[in-house]
């Protein structure tokens, strides 16, 4: 078998977004939205949606393709494909299971999609009402440890306490989210900026998490559609080339009962080589970051481990001028992300990471050719994402 | 107030309301929380080659043994991480925060971890190496009876000399 990649075989051709709304303030189901998106999408890519034959998502996604393909009335569904496992870790993943998709013939036009309305379902941010927790449940739940916020705090303590870390550098990433929300009339909290002070006086969730390290909750659904890199040069959108996309959990990082051997870590040590091999970059290369923000302190370990500092250099690289769209070393979560835009499961990183690509972020950064995205830190599995302006760079 | 309905509370650190612990639906962990209830602390170990395994599995993750047993541990280890919830995950503990709970690892079992509550002050500094050892919480009147295993810090014997 030879040229056994995905590098510059596919794009992003067109994205699409319902409005996002804070949890609870949809005003539509969330298959609705859903539909909503990925009919937004198709537009956007100025096709029809009867070409669309395969949908790829992740994090258990309750919209079926099945369904989906029966209610737009599809010829044919010739791919449908679920990353497992929880959180965002899948977002980059499924753009890669999508690309994989197209690259060997298996379909030509897969739409990746995230419907999420919590307000509708479960919120993330609570535990389960449940009479029991059995299984691996067992070990946390009946002890108060019940949601994501406090399964990964004491992962990003380790971290902080091996690496003498100070809260600035998880509040550099916080202000640095709201401050791009504040150009981004899209975001949910465009118009409500935040200051250090804001930040420093605000309640803590679990130590080390003060409210504004931690995502929203909200309402909506995302969608973009990825066809091959043939096509994409003749299509209506200036192409976004899928570079890299890779999924990955390294040794026994799902091991229960926060047993993980490497401990402090994101879940990226695997996959960060494999991404950049695949992209043939450096980490230098990369003009603007999306990092996925379930929480701060997983973008901290997520930066350090695909490459762009060391450990020992955070407190020094984490600035909020440092991040900045406009002349930081590393421009990141440009739309406002997880933390400011809406939590849509990182797919709004992936949309964002494209609009880097066309030139029409509300923060964009200046002649992006390397557009890279991050997804999920800290769970299990984990994918990162590298877009190009170019297929072949 | 009723002679039966004896209050858990005063004895428990965090109070009654929350998940009940069982084991895997096909009996996977049973082993060990049979044991908490007799406050003996168990760790997953293989058979084969000796290696000890938490949370438990069907398999060695080593040697790919099926040959598992639960062999007890001294419930001595030390606070690996910590963290203090002040945020109410659950309606149960609306008037329970803050608290803390910590990841103790057990030198004596391969360095296994377990997560329990760190018993005393809720605000106390908590310190990363810390010894701690176990203590069983009963929950004698829950349905079904449970025992957790919480932990609380060894006194410094110098330090109280």
């Amino acid at each position: 078998m030879v040229d056994r990649t995905l590098r510059g075989k596919t794009a992003i051709i067109g994205v699409g977004e319902t409005r996002y709304y804070k949890r609870g303030d949809a005003p539509d189901p969330e298959f609705k939205m859903a539909l909503e998106a990925i009919l937004l999408a198709c537009e956007d890519a100025g096709i029809d949606a009867r070409e669309v034959d395969g949908f790829v998502s992740y994090s258990n996604d309750r919209n079926d393709p099945p369904r989906i393909a029966a209610a737009l009335g599809l010829p044919d569904l010739r791919c449908s494909t679920m990353v497992w496992g929880g959180g965002g870790g899948g977002g980059s993943g499924a753009v890669a299971n999508a690309a994989a998709a197209v690259a060997t013939g298996l379909a030509d036009t897969v739409v990746v999609f995230r419907g999420l309305a919590q307000g509708q379902f479960r919120r993330y941010g609570q535990g389960a009402r449940t009479q029991t927790a059995s299984g691996a449940g067992a070990f946390t739940a009946p002890y108060g440890l019940m949601s994501p916020a406090q399964s990964f705090a004491m992962r990003v303590r380790r971290f902080i306490w091996e690496h003498h870390i100070g809260q600035e550098a998880l509040r550099a990433i916080a202000l640095t989210s709201y401050a791009h929300a504040q150009r981004n009339p899209r975001a949910v909290m465009y118009g409500r900026p935040l200051t250090s002070e804001g930040y420093d006086d605000s309640r803590w969730i679990v130590e080390p998490f003060h409210l504004y390290d931690c995502c929203l909750e909200n309402d909506g659904a995302a969608a973009v559609i990825v066809t091959s890199a043939e096509r994409a040069k003749d299509m209506k959108q200036k192409p976004a080339y899928v570079l890299a996309a890779v999924q990955g959990s390294a040794y026994r990082q799902a091991a229960t009962a926060h047993n993980a051997p490497d401990y402090a870590t994101s879940n990226f040590k695997t996959l960060a080589p494999r991404l950049y091999a695949m992209a043939g970059i450096e980490p230098q290369d990369v003009d603007v970051l999306q990092c996925y923000e379930n929480f701060t302190g997983g973008v901290m370990m997520s930066i350090v481990e695909h490459g762009f500092c060391r450990p020992q250099e955070v407190n020094e690289f984490f600035t909020p001028a440092n991040f900045f769209f406009d002349g930081g070393r590393l421009p990141l979560n440009t739309s406002g992300g997880n933390l400011a835009e809406c939590y849509m499961h990182g797919l709004e990183l992936v949309i964002e990471a494209v609009r880097q690509i066309r030139g029409t972020s509300s923060c964009q950064v200046p002649d992006v050719k390397i557009s890279m995205v991050v997804s999920g830190p800290m769970v299990q599995p984990v994918s990162s994402s590298i877009y190009c302006a170019e297929p072949n760079p | 107030m009723n002679r039966h309905s004896y209050n858990d509370d005063r004895t428990h650190y965090l109070p009654s309301g929350l998940p009940v612990p069982a084991p895997y639906a096909d009996g996977l962990a049973r082993e060990f929380w049979e044991a908490a209830r007799c406050h003996e602390l168990v760790v997953q170990r293989c058979i084969r080659c000796l290696t000890w395994q938490w949370g438990p599995e069907h398999i060695c993750h080593h040697c790919r043994s099926f040959a598992l047993t639960y062999e007890p541990v001294a419930p001595r280890g030390v606070i690996y991480s910590w963290e203090r919830s002040w945020y109410p995950v659950h309606p149960t503990l609306k008037d329970a925060v803050p608290y803390l709970t910590v990841l103790v690892e057990l030198p004596q079992a391969g360095g296994a971890r377990m997560v329990g509550n760190l018993l005393g002050d809720r605000l106390q500094v908590v310190t990363i190496g810390a010894e701690v050892e176990a203590v069983f919480e009963d929950h004698d009147h829950a349905n079904p009876p449970f025992t957790l295993v919480q932990w609380r810090v060894v006194a410094d014997v110098e330090a109280d000399s």
